[in-house]
């Protein structure tokens, strides 16, 4: 019985540790699905790391090193189904800000010895590299979102995670817009669903944790923008955050470049 | 026995990537490396032409572990730019989210982290089939906390509602005091988890150590103050440059801290409780009396212990400052944009976390300086590690290797952070 348990395993590169974290923030989930699954390997819970071939392997972080590339590959070959889980795996992270920029500059800017760092020259996605099963949004991940994934692929499902906007959600839950009655900026109306539209909620526009949602038109939203006073940079700023390189947020962002 | 080599390629139980490196030639420690070898990130750098404003949301991402650290240390550094202050109930506030990221820290480390190796298990979930009550109680302990964060701030990782001069919104007191009854429930676990983790096997093993934190006038450090050590250091925060600095070592990509003409220092909950142990609270004090916990406490394998103190001492600042709290008229203080430099520390879980930036005219960050705590306990691991290695040179490789993974994770050590920071193998 215990052997036929699926094998889950979580890998991590370039990230803050936050996405795996959800796991273990799952209170009172955590040991129904440790009794569900057969947790093979996953380094900050454990020193008990079982061999592949996995499952389900969940992967945190953006791919920046030339030793990222050759692992993730691996990686790849050992899992059944391949779960990147958050902003960084999916979109590259916030570290994909030097996308934009010279990195070795950026290395001399914080390291004293540039000569010793080993790093490609852009933060990209698992999925440029590989390919991804299913992509989950968020910076962080909802870890609800997180257990139902695992939960569709361990039962042969499709995830249901849903694509539509942040305004959505907010429009359901009674918010009165941000935007509108405040000129607050806000990217709800181009942001995947999915934190619980957190941001209008607390009185603040939304920054985009989960990233562009299906078909977003960001261009409309940045005349929006300018009508409520933002001036190119500012529009610039917003797209380029937590899901900078995720292709719709990098054209809009890249069309306000001075 | 006379020439191995130790070595962890992944460390366990950490969070974020490191490996451990122990060489040991002719019967003595001839090398140690903790290496942090996780990519980095170069926050530092792109924090450059962002505004000031989002200083608390970007740095939050350094550590899904500890958000409320980076963005506390962030937001009271442009306030001390902008020369504002935060006080009364909106500071409290601030203390009581930071109270919740304590408590899911600590007790996510006492309990999933380090315990297992005191009780020798591989992880929490293999503890769990022998002890299914005891880790249950833990999760709800740490679930407590997470929903202290969750009320306050929204979310548990990456809160969304702490900004330059308070919140974007506060809560109403009717939104914190249900959680009163669990933060006493919870108390009542750290009480027993402390009289339960002093229990543990301690290896003997003390160290004259230089410890810093930060002190406050009248209460345990969380945010702000001065900072202070057992050796008589008393310096403002923006003073700190002065004192300590960051050099870089080859192995790792974590820059190491030292106070200068002194060395390796030892920032966390030892030296938050050997240097502040008069402000603890009533009941944790009693409780670290009974269980003759007093400083100075040099054995970092006794973190465990001090965390569960702490512990009980965040459940109970939490519930004081939710019982004195009274709806502030404003979510923020005013402040004026303007250039200048500013400073901001406060205490993450695993120690002292310094900010600081240059901002131009209109708040646009031109230079950001982010110290983390473990890249300040880097060196003084790797002494850890040394001194350890030669006081317990004859025992098994397998055993050994067990140890110094569990002598690093004393410091809770959270590598993700430390990246613009470790590797730990023992050759």
């Amino acid at each position: 019985m215990a052997a036929k348990r699926p094998k889950i395993a979580v890998f991590k590169f370039a990230s803050c540790d936050g996405c795996q974290l959800s796991l273990l923030d799952a209170e009172d989930e955590l040991l129904l699905v440790a009794g569900a699954v057969e947790i093979a390997n996953f380094p900050e819970a454990s020193r008990r790391i079982l061999r592949g071939p996995y499952d389900i392997g969940l992967v945190e972080g953006s791919i920046t090193t030339p030793h990222d590339v050759e692992r993730i590959r691996h990686i790849r070959k050992e899992c059944k189904f391949l779960i990147t889980i958050g902003a960084c795996a999916t979109a590259g992270g916030i570290q994909a800000l030097r996308n934009w920029k010279d990195v070795k500059e950026f290395t001399r800017l914080v390291y004293a010895s540039p000569d010793h760092i080993s790093t490609l020259d852009r933060s990209m996605p698992v999925g440029s590299y590989v390919h991804v099963d299913f992509e989950l949004r968020g910076c962080p991940i909802n870890k609800y979102q997180l257990l139902e994934v695992v939960n569709a692929y361990l039962n042969k499902r499709k995830p249901n995670v849903p694509t539509h906007s942040l305004c959505m959600q907010c429009k359901k839950k009674g918010n009165i817009c941000v935007m509108v009655a405040e000129g607050i900026p806000c990217l709800g109306p181009v942001t995947q669903t999915g934190c619980g539209a957190l941001c209008p909620s607390y009185n603040r526009g939304c920054y985009g944790c989960f990233g562009p949602m299906e078909n977003p038109n960001p261009s409309s939203l940045s005349k929006q923008l300018a009508e409520l006073g933002a001036d190119r940079e500012d529009i610039m700023l917003m797209f380029r955050g937590f899901n900078a390189y995720a292709e719709a947020f990098r054209k809009e962002s890249d069309a306000h470049e001075k | 026995m006379k020439n191995r080599i130790i070595k962890v390629d992944q460390l366990a139980r950490v969070e974020g990537e490191g490996s451990l490196f122990v060489k040991i030639a002719d019967g003595k420690v001839a090398d140690v490396k903790l290496k942090i070898y996780e990519p980095p990130r170069f926050f530092e750098a792109f924090l450059r032409g962002r505004s000031y404003a989002e200083a608390p949301d970007i740095t939050a991402r350094i550590c899904g572990i500890c958000p409320i650290a980076y963005q506390m240390s962030s937001v009271t550094a442009m306030e001390d730019a902008f020369g504002v202050e935060v006080t009364g109930q909106l500071a409290a506030l601030r203390r009581l989210i930071y109270c919740g990221e304590w408590i899911e820290s600590h007790v996510l480390h006492m309990y999933m982290l380090h315990a297992p190796d005191f009780l020798g298990y591989e992880d929490a979930l293999q503890l769990a089939k022998d002890k299914p009550e005891l880790v249950k109680t833990a999760l709800q302990m740490k679930k407590i906390g997470n929903d202290v964060m969750i009320v306050i701030g929204g979310r548990e990782i990456h809160p969304i509602n702490v900004r330059v001069g308070g919140f974007y919104r506060v809560p109403a007191k009717s939104e914190l005091t249900p959680l009163l009854d669990r933060l006493k429930w919870a108390r009542d676990q750290a009480i027993e988890t402390a009289k339960l983790v002093n229990t543990f096997e301690f290896p003997p093993f003390e160290l004259e150590y230089e410890f810093v934190s930060l002190r406050s006038p009248d209460e345990y450090p969380i945010i702000g103050g001065r900072f202070v050590s057992n050796s008589g250091l008393d310096i403002a925060i923006r003073e700190y440059e002065f004192h300590f600095e960051e050099r870089h070592v080859h192995h790792s990509h974590a820059l190491h801290s030292i106070e200068k003409g002194k060395g390796a220092y030892h920032v966390g909950p030892l030296a938050r409780f050997n240097l502040n142990f008069d402000f603890l609270s009533p009941i944790a004090k009693q409780v670290a009396n009974e269980i003759g916990l007093r400083p100075m406490v040099k054995n970092p394998f006794k973190s465990i212990v001090v965390r569960a103190i702490e512990t009980i001492y965040a459940y109970d600042e939490a519930i004081r400052i939710i019982e004195q709290y009274e709806e502030p008229e404003s979510p923020t203080v005013h402040y004026e944009v303007q250039a200048g430099i500013g400073f901001g520390a406060s205490e993450a879980p695993r120690g002292t976390l310094y900010h600081r930036y240059r901002l131009g005219s209109d708040g646009t960050i031109l230079d950001a300086k982010i110290v983390p705590p473990t890249a300040q306990n880097q060196p003084t691991i790797e002494n850890d590690l040394r001194q350890f290695v030669t006081a317990n040179i004859d025992l098994p490789r397998e055993a050994l290797t067990w140890k110094v993974e569990q002598a690093v994770r004393n410091y809770d050590p959270c590598i993700s952070c430390a990246t613009h920071f470790v590797r730990l193998e023992i050759d």
